[in-house]
């Protein structure tokens, strides 16, 4: 019989490599189908009209005009008049029309009048917000006021990062189709399995189990993706109006305005260490805006290193910039740009090295101290820091001035609920089911490995059946839950099925199934090599009857998986003085993330994770007009992504081995998103001379702290 | 060159109607010329872009002459894409990315940003890397005088169930992830490496400055783009 514990990683022929995604073909080609791409048989095509103002309320609407348009042949009301709308992009009317064009000619037409509200879209300062601020947290561990009187050095800045948008390439959207009282979703989605009851809960439907949500792939999520939306209802009621499908996607401009922004977060902060670096204490006042409501909650700072005498508030500022939704590590690039700033500075204060600062206090980051210092230890040799660093202002002559920041994080990454049914079929065919989905990660891939492992087969003898709601129950993607997820349950679900056929092979060989082994495509007597038959031939003896293995990840201790990861990051910058271009010439991000079932997209990962972390440390932010309320650039022109060229290298190095691999699979999505800002905003501070206080380290920006005292010349 | 059809301008109808009763407003400008006008429109468009492959609109697909007025309703025209006629009856305002994606079920171009920034739409008009978001369909058609635009999409670059080289480089090297932006990855790679045989990291860094991607898988690309390099040297692949 097969062992459901992982087998040894020297054992193993696929878990550990470097393996190509299993869609890759399916995207690189062009072929697959996106929610964005279908073209259902007499699909109609559904716009919608949403608020030009930043808070209003919905006086009425005149629907008449459109409906006698040419092609027009639904309209939903999504705001009713009398309700307020919260921030500009907020929906209103839905139209469907028999093609894109007459859909928005049809919500042109469409007359909306409102009675304008006051509105809040500066978050700069809680106490210039008036009533529209909320306190979410006031702590105090400890005596900090003592401690950071008895500090022999203190240092004192001001931290933040603001409002940046989710900004998925493919927009939020779906396609619905009716077939009597049962829906189908096509819905670009990050939770296949939980949608239907969402549906269901929206009297939608009659019941969740009418409802099939389909997602073979989808265009990035990054954590706003969770829900059915109040587009996928109204779609949904197109739909059911005019008895035809109906595709429904935001345009760009709606997409950066209502459809998820990560909260902005800033602090002034207050650290106090001894001479030799020790941390002593710690006081941070913050505040930031999670919309109007407040999403968000309050961080827990300072970040990673806990210094036990601190006292932390957090206000939220309620704002009408748009609706907040988990964006990649909730939170946490905001609290790590925030402490590993204040640290930073401290350790320029103390002339120390910021890595030896981190080093000195590295207990203080509890159960993952070691974990930590060999990160560090790693990160600083693939920068070849030692060499490179210097205090803080690069002396050296010209206008270019080149620095190194270094930042450290963490994140849990426990797998979430899974289900997993694996089939064998007596032609020897084998397929695994899970309603699960792929954002892009690997996740596909991830569960063909497992099974192809387990089973001893080639991954091409693997189907993977994710993607579709009618499949076993599995848990959304978001938090880096996916992986320990279907990992653990797919691993369950592959030995109970193997079990089985073992159990109908092993009277054949003349042994008991606990002797047997699969391998190489046989399945074999352990030990015996010699003694063993096909995979085909042992699933022969399975007359007409497939097995069906079931696996399932539960809630709670699991000894394929664990959670707490780590993370290290360095960043290599040049900052132009005349220009105040910052341009990083090299990040290196050294990371754990226990067993890496894909080598190949788990460094993916962290190089997109990367990426998208020189994109909101340089360029991102949702650009808000304090008198309109308007957003200024809901647009791929100014609201930036950084393209191909704005970085030169990055260096991505697993953790792995002894220490790692024996934990179990722990998820990867998260943490190394969270330290780019850091190590960034530190190289720059390092290279200048002075902090930037924010990110994205705009020219403006970098140009106005090269007037301060202390900047290189 | 969406911003004018945004539903959001339904707040101002009142006004709007004022507008009407002025003269024509932009977007019905554009319903209403298919000729050289629109051409220049989309030509001013696609001028504003810089340092990208995926810009240029071939002056050769301008078809029609000055003066000449298709719509504002649908009228006939004929592309020529990935070397098949196709026959549509669209209106005169309807991009090429939309004729492809909503009348041809040409798919592999995506519509992301819609205004020409990002490259998720490039197809291979005449040879060149085009954002054809950027030009109305009716402006590379074959419409009687001018010949119409050799038109090729990523579905045209290889046969179904078999991958072009640029393609399979991209799955070797991990060049996506969500995959969105991937096609138009693919184009602009592979019109470059058309004219480009021996690319460096530099030179693929500036060839694809046009394209965008939010994953973060431009390590992946650059790689992907030098490897596809090699494995076509000496010929187009």
């Amino acid at each position: 019989m097969a062992d459901y514990h992982w087998p040894p990683t020297d054992k193993c022929n696929l878990i550990g490599r470097r393996i190509s995604r299993l869609d890759g073909p399916w995207k690189s080609s062009g072929r697959i189908k996106y929610s964005y791409d279908l073209n259902r048989p007499n699909m109609l095509h559904g716009k919608m009209v949403f608020s030009p103002y930043a808070h209003a309320k919905v006086v009425s609407i005149d629907t008449s005009a459109a409906e006698k348009m040419p092609g027009v042949k639904a309209v939903e009301i999504m705001t009713e008049p009398g309700k307020e709308v919260f921030w500009e992009g907020h929906e209103v009317v839905a139209v469907a029309a028999e093609t894109e064009e007459q859909a928005r000619d049809a919500a042109r037409a469409i007359q909306v009048r409102y009675e304008k509200l006051p509105h809040l879209v500066s978050d700069a300062a809680p106490d210039r917000a008036g009533e529209h601020t909320k306190q979410l947290a006031e702590q105090t561990d400890g005596n900090p006021d003592q401690m950071l009187q008895q500090a022999e050095v203190v240092s004192e800045g001001e931290y933040g990062s603001p409002v940046i948008t989710h900004c998925c390439l493919e927009a939020h959207g779906q396609v619905a189709e009716w077939d009597g009282d049962d829906l189908t979703m096509y819905a670009s989605t990050q939770n296949v399995s939980g949608i239907p009851g969402e549906l269901a809960k929206a009297n939608i439907v009659t019941s969740a189990d009418k409802v099939r949500v389909l997602t073979p792939v989808m265009g990035g999520g990054f954590g706003s993706k969770f829900g059915a939306d109040t587009w996928g209802l109204a779609c949904a009621r197109l739909a059911k109006k005019a008895g035809r499908p109906v595709k429904m996607m935001l345009e760009r401009d709606q997409e950066l305005m209502a459809a998820g922004s990560r909260p902005s977060m800033y602090a002034k902060v207050k650290v106090g260490a001894k001479k030799d670096g020790t941390l002593v204490g710690w006081q941070s006042e913050s505040w930031g805006t999670g919309g109007p409501d407040a999403q968000g909650g309050a961080p827990n700072l300072p970040y990673v290193v806990r210094i036990p005498d601190r006292r932390v508030k957090h206000t939220a500022v309620l704002t009408n910039i748009g609706p907040a939704r988990a964006w990649r590590a909730p939170n946490h690039p905001q609290m790590c740009v925030i402490t590993m700033s204040a640290l930073d500075d401290l350790a320029a204060k103390l002339a120390m090295d910021p890595v030896e600062l981190l080093q000195k206090n590295i207990q203080m980051t509890g159960q993952l101290a070691k974990t930590y210092s060999a990160e560090l230890d790693k990160a600083a040799e693939l920068m070849d820091w030692k060499k490179k660093w210097h205090p803080r202002g690069d002396k050296t002559s010209g206008p270019v001035k080149k620095g190194l920041g270094v930042s450290i994080h963490t994140w849990g990454g426990a797998g979430h609920p899974s289900n997993c049914n694996c089939v064998i079929q007596p032609d020897g065919s084998v397929s695994v089911s899970l309603g699960s989905q792929d954002l892009g990660t690997g996740t596909r891939t991830v569960i063909g490995i497992i099974t192809a492992e387990t089973m001893g087969l080639p991954l091409e003898a693997v189907k993977v059946n994710i993607g579709d709601s009618k499949y076993p129950a599995d848990g959304a993607s978001g938090g880096s839950t996916t992986v320990g997820g279907v990992s653990s349950s797919t691993r369950r679900a592959a030995t109970a099925a193997l079990n089985q056929l073992m159990e109908k092979v092993a009277p054949s060989l003349s042994v008991k199934p606990e002797e047997l082994e699969a391998v190489d495509g046989d399945i074999r007597v352990k030990g015996n090599p010699n003694k063993a038959i096909s995979w085909k031939q042992a699933c022969a003896k399975l007359g007409t009857t497939p097995i069906t293995g079931v696996g399932q990840r539960q809630r709670g201790n699991d000894d394929l998986i664990s959670s707490g990861v780590g993370g290290a990051q360095m960043a290599e910058v040049s900052v132009d003085t005349e220009t105040g271009i910052v341009h990083v010439e090299k990040l290196v991000a050294v990371q754990d993330c226990g067993l890496i079932i894909d080598l190949k997209t788990a460094e993916s990962q962290v190089y997109g994770a990367c990426i998208m972390g020189i994109t909101y440390s340089l360029f991102e932010q949702k650009l808000m007009d304090e008198q309109t309320g308007r957003c200024l650039n809901a647009d791929l022109e100014f609201y930036k992504l950084a393209g191909i060229g704005d970085f030169d290298d990055i260096v991505v190095h697993m953790m792995t081995g002894q220490g790692f691999d024996e934990r179990g699979v722990i998820g990867l999505g998260e943490p190394p998103v969270i330290s780019p800002g850091a190590a960034i905003s530190n190289a720059v501070a390092n290279a200048i001379g002075v902090r930037v206080p924010t990110i994205p380290l705009t020219p403006d920006k970098v140009l106005a702290a090269l007037e301060q005292k202390g900047a290189v010349a | 060159m969406t911003k004018d059809d945004d539903p959001k301008a339904a707040e101002h109808s009142s006004k709007s109607e004022e507008e009407r009763k002025r003269g024509l407003r932009r977007r019905e400008f554009v319903k209403l010329v298919g000729g050289t006008g629109v051409a220049a429109t989309a030509q001013v468009l696609a001028g504003q872009k810089f340092a990208s492959a995926a810009t240029t609109i071939p002056e050769e697909a301008a078809p029609g002459s000055i003066g000449e007025v298709a719509g504002p309703g649908p009228v006939a025209m004929t592309l020529r894409i990935n070397g098949e006629v196709k026959k549509l009856t669209i209106e005169p305002r309807v991009t090429l990315l939309d004729a492809l994606r909503n009348h041809l079920d040409l798919t592999g171009a995506k519509k992301v940003c819609d205004r020409g920034t990002c490259g998720a739409c490039t197809v291979i008009v005449n040879s060149k890397p085009v954002y054809c978001c950027s030009v109305l369909a009716i402006e590379v058609a074959d419409r009687g005088r001018k010949p119409g635009a050799d038109i090729r999409t990523i579905e045209g670059i290889a046969p179904e169930g078999k991958l072009h080289a640029v393609s399979a480089a991209f799955v070797e090297n991990d060049a996506q992830q969500c995959g969105f932006c991937t096609p138009g990855f693919v184009m602009s790679c592979k019109a470059y490496l058309d004219t480009h045989k021996n690319p460096t990291i530099e030179d693929v860094k500036h060839a694809l400055g046009g394209n965008l991607c939010r994953c973060g898988t431009y390590v992946g690309v650059r790689n992907a783009v030098v490897q596809a390099a090699m494995s076509t040297k000496g010929g187009r692949a």
